[in-house]
């Protein structure tokens, strides 16, 4: 049977108060956490491929306990089993570090295609289906905004900045959605109960085979030198139109040289 | 001499203002150098020089374009191999492709990647190269630096104006060996959306950006209007895309496109988080809305609480009666 893998992540909620811990590494433990919303495109669209033929669908996340509530989030719209990548020693991982061991697991896992959101909500750099494809060694076709599988191909539709390219690759293949895929279904009453019953497993970094010296904080490649919270934007001038309006804009921006 | 390479994206030759921008930036860190792809590159030449890139690197390779992304990989991979101990950093547009092109390759260099710079700079010995990054909706400034090989930065468009230094650049053609998985993904079409005329919105140093607020795809020709008259790129918020007023292409927000223009103009839109993620780095943020308690007001260096409708059309005879 065919397989699917699809990355989600378990991200701070964009309206908490986020911010650095002292290691500079982002506090994902006081700030609420939920799948993180892009990713449920990507579980839409595998669930798709799912139901248009026999496929196999496998949840992969990485990430502390709170992870947990993505995968079962994401199990209860569908899909089959799910795998939690948890080590304390990944605390910290940059985005190498991080293809490292989501590649380990997607193997151990087997697939056909990996399907993941355009990019986190929290980083945000988009970098992990590139970084992935490049350690799995199968071509990477990202932003798409349909997606169609066939036989043993895939082809999509890249949104890119100055165009809308069609890329079509030979499956086992890495495919990253954006949100013009489609909204994400809710998950029914159903399907929460059934998610519970779901395979969930657990692994570290030893059922992987990773050498923790390649993982965490130590060995991230660049490093946070310094984090300081921005003055707030509060000298802004707000003023009510009654009438001049326009011309106080107007003032306004030619006291900045905008006209 | 130190150089940074800098990774000019010109699809049609051309040299795009983000790549001038990053020649201006390199010039702090070191000798600037010039990557251009594709069987037209050599019509970037000229600009690239005036810029101060003392070399240019030619890939005219028509697979650099027919493939995603992992051919330029490749032949990055093999300019800076030549380049060899000289290379200080290279430097790329922050675009979606920038970005995928710079982690490969840093990946491929044993090197670390920083994404969404919005200044760079020469640091001390111990780090040589410094980015600074904005996190957490603007929240935050961070500065961090490489800790492994060559640093690979991706730079946002509008980190600076670009300033002409004019270098007699000495010109390589590079003849680039790929290997087989390098044509794996293959560009079978490609559609481009017929052109406005306007500047291209990531590189825009002015953005005006129509919302909810305007109540209707007929009414962005208000907006179009006023980037007519300041040369602006003309924005859309989500809903307005959405609802189907405006291209998702002109789509600015999380799931949309990031720009930090010198000027951004919000009318009629509330500013959702998801919209401020794509427009708060800009230098300087104007907004008309007529909710007082709109998010997009937190943000504003000057706010108009009030209809767009009277107040963009005033704002318009404004600039034209100022003009004469």
């Amino acid at each position: 049977m065919p397989k699917i893998v699809v990355l989600v992540k378990f991200t701070p909620d964009l309206t908490g108060d986020r911010s650095f811990q002292a290691d500079g590494t982002v506090d994902r433990v006081s700030v609420p956490g939920r799948l993180s919303e892009l990713d449920e495109h990507a579980a839409e669209q595998a669930l798709r491929v799912k139901e248009s033929g026999d496929w196999e669908l496998t949840y992969l996340t990485m990430g502390p306990d709170g992870a947990q509530d993505a995968l079962r989030k994401a199990l209860s719209m569908g899909g089959d089993a799910a795998v939690h990548v948890r080590d304390a020693r990944l605390h910290g991982s940059d985005a190498f570090a991080t293809s490292l061991v989501l590649a380990a697991a997607i193997q151990r896992i087997g697939f056909d295609l990996v399907l993941t959101g355009m990019a986190s909500t929290d980083a945000g750099m988009g970098v992990v289906p590139a970084l992935l494809a490049e350690r799995l060694s199968v071509p990477a076709l990202t932003f798409a905004g349909q997606l169609a599988v066939t036989g043993d191909s895939v082809e999509i539709v890249r949104d890119s900045d100055t165009s809308a390219e069609t890329v079509t690759a030979r499956l086992p293949a890495i495919v990253s959605v954006t949100d013009r895929t489609g909204e994400a279904r809710y998950p029914s009453f159903k399907g929460i109960m059934a998610a519970k019953k779901k395979p969930v497993a657990t692994w570290g970094l030893a059922d992987l085979g990773i050498d923790p010296g390649q993982v965490g904080l130590a060995a991230a490649r660049s490093t946070v030198l310094s984090a300081a919270r921005r003055p707030a934007r509060t000298a802004g001038q707000l003023v009510k139109d009654d009438g001049d309006g326009g011309k106080l804009l107007a003032d306004f921006m030619a006291a900045h040289r905008f006209i | 001499m130190p150089q940074v390479l800098v990774v000019a994206d010109a699809v049609d030759g051309s040299a795009p203002k983000p790549a001038l921008e990053l020649l201006t930036l390199a010039r702090r860190i070191g000798s600037p150098s010039a990557v251009v792809f594709g069987p037209y590159a050599e019509r970037a030449v000229e600009t690239l020089a005036s810029h101060g890139a003392e070399h240019v690197y030619l890939v005219k390779d028509h697979r650099m374009l027919d493939h995603l992304v992992v051919p330029k990989v490749e032949a990055l991979e093999q300019i800076t191999r030549q380049i060899g101990a000289d290379l200080t950093a290279v430097l790329l547009t922050a675009s979606p492709e920038g970005k995928e092109i710079g982690a490969r390759l840093a990946l491929r260099l044993d090197a670390g990647f920083i994404s969404d710079a919005i200044d760079v700079d020469a640091g001390d010995p111990g780090y040589p190269v410094v980015a600074t990054q904005s996190a957490f909706a603007a929240s935050f400034t961070v500065t961090s630096a490489v800790t492994s090989g060559v640093p690979v930065i991706a730079v946002k468009p509008n980190a600076t104006t670009p300033a002409p230094q004019p270098v007699q650049a000495a010109v390589n053609e590079v003849d680039v060996e790929l290997s087989q998985a390098a044509t794996a993904a293959t560009i079978t079409g490609r559609e481009v959306p017929q052109s406005s005329g306007r500047p291209e919105l990531t590189d825009a140093s002015i953005v005006v950006s129509g919302g909810r607020g305007l109540g209707g795809a007929e009414h962005f020709a208000l907006m179009e209007r006023l980037a007519d008259l300041l040369g602006a790129a003309v924005g859309a918020s989500r809903a307005a895309v959405d609802a189907g007023w405006y291209p998702h292409s002109n789509q600015v927000g999380q799931t949309g496109k990031t720009v930090s223009p010198q000027l951004y103009l919000a009318a009629g839109i509330s500013g959702a988080i998801q919209h401020r993620a794509g427009m708060q780095t800009s230098k300087v943020i104007a907004a008309v809305n007529k909710d007082p308690e709109a998010p997009i007001f937190e943000l504003a260096d000057f706010g108009v609480v009030g209809d767009l409708h009277q107040v963009v059309p005033a704002l318009i005879d404004e600039i034209i009666s100022r003009r004469g």
